[in-house]
């Protein structure tokens, strides 16, 4: 090696050195910015102010991602209600989608101007690495004082709690309470079925024999646009809802220890989307198709059945009228369904908040009786006593009565991806390759309980 | 003294190119969740790039992309540009402009387009089925095979235009009289091409390689806004695995490592393509 080259060399190596002694002494260790002991607010026994008016001139920042009509409709009716009740306080509202939420959140929430009130998703990438970071305070001091746990029934709770050091997803702490309910189920097309000569099938048995007559009546039996490889998780879900153990499901869903992807239940499930796909009942290409292409052909009347999340039921409505149906099928004819489902991102209350029994009193509001009757005038589906606000007829109908039997009878199952911070990734990929039929369903349960093993035994 | 007048530009360089850049090699060296203190782990997150087969796929896929975004376009921009500037056709300025549109439309207007048409119903497979051939028409982004190909023919389409119009202008000052002279020696139109008009315009080769393989290594909202790196993991690229690292899965060292590997990596690719650009000319 030349002088030159060698002392040219050595010359980068002092420079890269120096930068990088002035980088270790100018930042110091990621994440050493926020304090970690426990402020006074997360005392359990902390004596709850519930009274606003006497507060004082306040001002409480709350970050939503109730963006779309309804839900943007329902937020700005109930945060003005706030506002007109106590006129001390003002709501200073910070509104993002869903996606842009989960971005910002991780840093506005390590930062010191953090808001008082946010949407958390309530999975283990969300809310559960916020709660291991001591970042959400426990609401039980309030949900004591507000009675929150009469309010809501356990199985809705449980999406919300963790245990303190976030290791524990369903049970321990309250973080949050959510405004909205969700089920996955299954919308038909009223008119293809009355073409087909078909009632509403009662269970899993009917519904396969109904994809069944479609197809060989020359239809398109289901439809599936699975392009952005969660739409899947909303078929598996039901399907692993009928077949496996719902104590299994729930460990598997909130990724706590116990279970086990490798069973023959779970197997089973997998193997019938691989039967569906064999058996022709999707639409061509459905790991090709947009989500939202999906719904929009069963509205133009070019499949019969869509398996989806309530959170579709408006837009279909808007589109087909009363055209449009929902169901969740039960294991059995007669049984109460079990199925994925669940709530809308709970709210919680963040460690930095100035004051924290101000914005429990927000929360509290926006979810009392009368923020529920609001939400379902608006379009959206109320968490608790559903049923009381299901309107006269469409679909909405299908789905306030179908959630209510759900969460009191049934069992609504964890979005599967909650369990671990991969596997919205690791399930996505492995259902699309079980549909394009390149992984067989003993190698989907393998991928799965690699990951879910991972976490649970790493934790 | 004269340091004094670069200071201003040096600044506002320092401060959002370089303290940046120094930040995340600085953060590559934790194992940081974004929310918690992070622990020093030094080169770790280094070494799991080499040992995770999806990230090696996503360099993999990246190095596939560099073909389609910078050597199909330098290729078909040659060609295009030659017959165009020696044809004399009518009209040149308003084909410049239609070639050069894709360059102005944003990438995500172009991924959602093209989205549309690579879907099973889509523009493409109704092109395939009105000629016959069924056969080939598939769920373009949806397939194992054939999705990396098809984003990356949308980079192709997009950096064509780019190329041409650079193509173009070197072309433009390459003298009449060397095509008199090479007509004179009996040369035709292929040797031309190879023997006059390539090497007049290696310079301008260069700057479009090195643009369009930069444009390759760091594309992420193709991905995003297509496949989201699906079906499976076959189209998911390095910046794609940034952000899902970052901002999904709360790994931000790693993430912090994966962006400074691409970083070096485009550096070292675009050094390696200047250097044989200027040792040639």
């Amino acid at each position: 090696m030349p002088a030159s080259r060698r002392r040219r060399r050595s010359r980068a190596a002092l420079t890269a050195a120096l930068s990088a002694l002035a980088l270790s002494l100018a930042a110091c260790t990621p994440g050493s910015g926020s304090s970690t002991e426990s402020p006074a607010a997360a005392d359990p026994d902390r004596a709850v102010e519930t009274d606003v008016a006497g507060m004082g001139e306040q001002t409480l920042t709350v970050w939503d991602q109730e963006v779309r009509g309804g839900q943007n409709e329902q937020m700005t009716q109930l945060n003005d209600a706030f506002m007109a009740k106590y006129p001390n306080i003002t709501i200073e509202r910070n509104s993002q989608s869903f996606d842009d939420l989960a971005t910002t959140l991780r840093l506005a929430l390590s930062g010191d101007d953090a808001p008082d009130v946010v949407e958390a998703n309530n999975g283990r990438n969300a809310m559960g690495d916020f709660v291991a970071a001591g970042q959400l305070l426990p609401l039980d001091p309030w949900s004591e004082e507000y009675g929150w746990a009469d309010r809501y029934p356990e199985s809705v709770l449980q999406y919300s709690q963790y245990s303190g050091d976030g290791k524990t997803f369903g049970s321990g702490n309250l973080y949050g309470l959510p405004q909205v309910g969700e089920v996955v189920g299954v919308f038909y097309s009223k008119p293809k079925l009355a073409e087909l000569g078909l009632e509403v099938p009662a269970d899993w048995s009917g519904f396969e024999a109904a994809l069944d007559t479609a197809r060989d009546a020359g239809e398109t039996p289901m439809l599936l646009g699975n392009i952005e490889k969660w739409p899947a998780l909303h078929l598996f879900g039901p399907v692993q809802g009928s077949l496996v153990p719902t104590e299994d499901v729930e460990k598997l869903g909130f990724g706590n220890a116990g279970a086990s992807w490798t069973t023959p239940e779970n197997e089973a499930a997998a193997q019938k989307l691989a039967d569906w796909q064999a058996q022709g009942y999707f639409n061509d290409g459905v790991n090709g198709t947009d989500y939202d292409a999906a719904w929009q052909s069963l509205a133009a009347g070019d499949g019969v059945f869509l398996m989806g999340g309530s959170w579709l039921a408006a837009d279909l409505q808007d589109a087909m009228g009363d055209d449009v149906g929902f169901f969740v099928p039960a294991a059995a004819a007669g049984e109460a369904a079990k199925t994925t489902g669940g709530t809308g991102l709970p709210f919680t209350l963040t460690r930095e908040s100035e004051n924290p029994d101000l914005a429990a009193a927000y929360i509290n509001f926006i979810t009392s009786d009368e923020a529920m009757a609001v939400l379902a005038e608006t379009g959206n589906l109320p968490v608790v006593d559903t049923q009381t606000y299901a309107p006269e007829s469409g679909v909405l109908q299908d789905v306030y009565s179908e959630f209510g039997k759900v969460s009191a009878e049934g069992a609504l199952l964890p979005y599967l991806d909650y369990a671990t911070p991969t596997m919205a990734d690791t399930m996505g990929e492995a259902l699309q390759g079980v549909l394009d039929g390149r992984m067989s369903p003993q190698q989907f349960t393998e991928a799965l309980e690699a990951d879910y093993a991972e976490f649970t035994g790493a934790g | 003294m004269p340091y004094l007048y670069i200071l201003p530009a040096f600044g506002v360089y320092a401060a959002f190119m370089l303290y940046p850049l120094g930040r995340a090699v600085h953060l590559s060296l934790f194992d940081w969740d974004g929310l918690t203190l992070a622990t020093f782990v030094g080169l770790d997150n280094y070494t799991d790039i080499l040992s995770d087969d999806r990230l090696r796929a996503a360099f993999g896929h990246a190095l596939v992309f560099v073909f389609f975004y910078a050597v199909l376009p330098v290729g078909l921009g040659l060609v295009l540009a030659a017959v165009l500037t020696r044809a004399k056709v009518r009209g040149l300025s308003a084909f410049r402009t239609i070639v050069f549109l894709p360059q102005v439309i944003a990438m995500v207007v172009v991924a959602v387009a093209w989205r549309q048409i690579y879907a099973p119903d889509g523009a493409l497979n109704t092109l395939l089925r009105a000629v016959g051939l069924d056969a080939l028409t598939r769920p373009w982004l949806g397939d194992y095979t054939f999705s990396l190909p098809a984003v990356g023919l949308i980079g192709t389409w997009v950096s064509t235009g780019l190329v041409t119009v650079l193509l173009l202008a070197g072309m433009a000052r390459i003298p009449q009289e060397q095509f008199e002279a090479a007509r004179l020696d009996g040369a035709g139109g292929v040797r031309e091409f190879f023997s006059i008009i390539v090497p007049s315009v290696r310079a301008e080769i260069t700057v479009a390689l090195t643009l369009t393989i930069v444009a390759s290594l760091k594309t992420f909202d193709l991905i995003y806004v297509t496949t989201s790196g699906g079906p499976g993991s076959s189209t998911t690229v390095p910046s794609y695995e940034v952000y899902r690292r970052a901002f999904e899965l709360g790994q931000v060292g790693s993430a912090a490592a994966v962006g400074v590997t691409l970083t070096v990596l485009i550096f070292a690719i675009t050094a390696v393509v200047n250097r044989i650009g200027e040792r040639n000319s």
